[in-house]
């Protein structure tokens, strides 16, 4: 079906962005001199750098595309993925958790675990999240693919292994930092890649009030330009409980504060002040992205609701196909020239999801698990060779999931969705392990298996409304319970597992002896460590009061678009 | 890492802003602007990004500069306890 005609203009801009990411990995080649360096960008860089990477990271293309296609089906109810869903977490990690991380001198999240818990604990994590970062890598890679054949023409091997070679070139080159100068690259192309059809989609529609009107066309449509007014239990988010327990405590906490690919962008800043400013500086950013990625989808609809001729959206199934919402309106508004730049954006968007899973998996993998049970003890060059390796490892493992992917789609839903149960009761965990002294490695082992075992448990109890196959749920023969789609499912299988870890971690815990003395967890638990006092010059730039502006303007901006 | 990515980052959008900014004059009033409802996007866009490509490689002269002056002023220092 290629609907897009591109000229010699839109692949220069291509080229162009191409030479420039292999060009940041080439200029920091030089400084890749030793295992710390390559895996943890050396602790040196700014903060703006690391909050604009740590979001980044986060912005990948299933993000852009997937928030876009919710944006179309539920209206600016999917802004509750920024500001419930992400902003108090980052809040959280920043002033709450960073001291820890940071200070403890762990080179990751893993070591964190093995040096508050015990050796099991930080080896369940470290498996789980390898082999879920290649996955996600694969994936983005097989998405990427499988775009660039239906809007260009182009062939899918073709574009699997080409995307495939630049990240692996300038993760190679210059490992983390590498990665995260790039996300910062990337960051100002989509944001400026994707603004010009944003603006002209905002205009045709006659403004924000033109869009309310053509909204309101359709019963079905109308009011979709509210965040909470639409909210009830029959809702497809599934009620207020669902929203602020299930999302906005468990999955976001879950993923912002115990996620190594969004922390390591944080610890990979020069300083405590630093790394605690980076959650803060990203949540900026964070805050104002819903309004280019949710608004197209509003716009395609009001665009359909209007009969614009010029606008079509793809059938699929007995709906429309949402995933398409950006390319299709790419299509409408933009002739060639900003049209390559919308395109590049979206390829960028692609590249930091993977490099940012390839960059995870190999500091995971060279310090928690080659370092710590294949091969202890090696000189350093050792380590920052295997590194190296690592990288290309990674990406030939994602280029072999990215090609499961292509063969059994349904499976890859699957093992994603076992993946997300990891999440919810790893939180938990932390939770205990962070702030009490007296929770043990036994305790957060049990908790993160019973939680995830639990998590499993509901989903194979329980099914989103319609559910045609049993990967959305209800293989366990019993249904329990309907929800009233699969988000709603996933906030509630979040708040069980959990609520079961949490419990488990506690009474394992407080059945068994102390493991670790007061001594040994200085630095790792809240009660046991010095108040972190900032230094920043300037009252302004501390983090506390960095979080109260934040935390503010999420705030004025959930009552303006109540 | 020794690298200003703020280099990088100008560079690339004052580069890609001059290309479109050329294309979208040698394309005035060209009948390809209608579907982006009449205006001239690729002008308009070049504009922009030439604006924010200048800014950027300007800030990161003006810190480099600042860091230059900062470290004569504490070399200074240093020489005038050494008498």
């Amino acid at each position: 079906m290629e609907i897009f005609n591109l000229t010699w203009i839109d692949y220069s801009i291509m080229i162009i962005y191409f030479a420039f990411v292999l060009g940041i990995g080439w200029a920091l080649k030089k400084y890749m001199k030793n295992a710390a360096a390559f895996l943890e960008a050396g602790r040196s860089l700014p903060a703006w750098v690391t909050g604009l990477a740590f979001i980044s990271a986060n912005l990948g293309a299933l993000e852009v595309i997937g928030m876009a296609a919710s944006g179309a089906k539920y209206g600016m109810a999917t802004v509750h993925f920024y500001w419930i869903g992400a902003i108090p977490a980052m809040i959280f990690l920043a002033i709450f958790m960073m001291p820890f991380y940071y200070g403890s001198k762990a080179r990751s999240v893993p070591e964190y675990l093995k040096l508050r818990f015990d050796e099991k604990t930080r080896g369940f994590n470290a498996f789980s999240f390898a082999i879920m970062t290649i996955f996600a890598s694969g994936i983005s890679m097989y998405a990427l693919a499988l775009l660039m054949e239906t809007l260009l023409g182009w062939n899918f091997h073709m574009s699997l292994f080409i995307s495939a070679f630049i990240v692996l070139l300038y993760t190679y080159l210059g490992g983390l930092s590498s990665a995260i100068y790039n996300e910062v690259l990337q960051f100002f192309l989509i944001v400026i890649g994707f603004l010009p059809l944003v603006v002209v989609g905002m205009v045709k529609v006659g403004g924000w009030d033109g869009l309310v009107e053509k909204l309101a066309m359709n019963p079905a449509t109308a009011g979709m330009h509210h965040s909470w007014q639409a909210i009830s239990p029959e809702h497809p988010m599934g009620g207020w409980m669902g929203i602020f327990f299930g999302l906005g405590f468990v999955l976001s906490f879950g993923y912002w504060c115990t996620n190594f690919l969004v922390v390591q962008r944080a610890m990979a800043a020069g300083s405590m002040s630093d790394a605690r400013k980076t959650p803060l500086i990203g949540a900026f950013p964070k805050m104002f992205i819903p309004f280019l990625v949710i608004f197209p989808g509003m716009i395609a609809i009001a665009l359909i609701n209007m009969g614009d001729e010029n606008f079509q959206l793809p059938i699929k199934g007995n709906g429309y196909d949402y995933d398409l919402v950006i390319p299709m309106l790419l299509h409408r508004f933009m002739p060639t020239g900003v049209l390559g730049l919308g395109l590049t954006a979206l390829m960028a968007s692609f590249m930091s999801g993977m490099a940012g899973n390839v960059t995870a998996f190999n500091t995971v993998w060279t310090y928690d698990i080659y370092q710590s049970y294949i091969v202890p003890g090696k000189p350093d060059r050792h380590y920052l060779r295997v590194g190296q390796l690592t990288t290309i490892f990674g990406v030939l493992v994602s280029i072999l999931t990215a090609y499961v992917a292509k063969q059994f789609n349904n499976v890859m839903d699957f093992l994603q969705l076992i993946f997300a149960f990891i999440n919810a009761p790893l939180f938990a965990a932390f939770l205990a392990g962070m702030f009490t002294k007296r929770a043990t490695g036994n305790g957060a082992f049990y908790g993160l298996v019973s939680g995830t075992f639990s998590a499993a448990m509901v989903h194979g109890l329980t099914q989103p409304e319609g559910a045609q196959t049993l990967i959305k749920g209800g293989w366990a023969g019993a249904v329990l319970q309907t929800f009233p789609s699969e988000m709603a499912q996933n906030f509630w299988i979040a708040i069980i597992a959990f609520s079961v870890a949490l419990v488990v971690t506690i009474v394992v815990s407080l059945s068994g002896k102390r493991t670790k003395s007061d001594a040994e967890l200085k630095g790792l638990v809240y009660q046991l460590t010095p108040k972190t006092i900032d230094d920043s010059k300037h009252w302004y730039q501390r983090p506390v009061f960095l979080a109260w502006v934040v935390a503010a303007i999420a705030v004025v901006l959930s009552i303006v678009f109540w | 890492m020794g690298l200003d990515i703020k280099i990088p980052i100008g560079a690339m959008f004052l580069l890609l802003g001059i290309i479109l900014t050329i294309f979208g004059l040698a394309t005035l009033h060209d009948e390809m602007y209608s579907i982006s409802i009449g205006k001239n996007i690729n002008l308009i866009s070049g504009i922009g990004m030439v604006i924010f490509g200048s800014f950027m490689l300007l800030v990161s002269d003006l810190v480099r500069k600042k860091k230059l002056v900062d470290e004569d002023a504490l070399k200074d220092d240093v020489l005038k306890k050494d008498d």
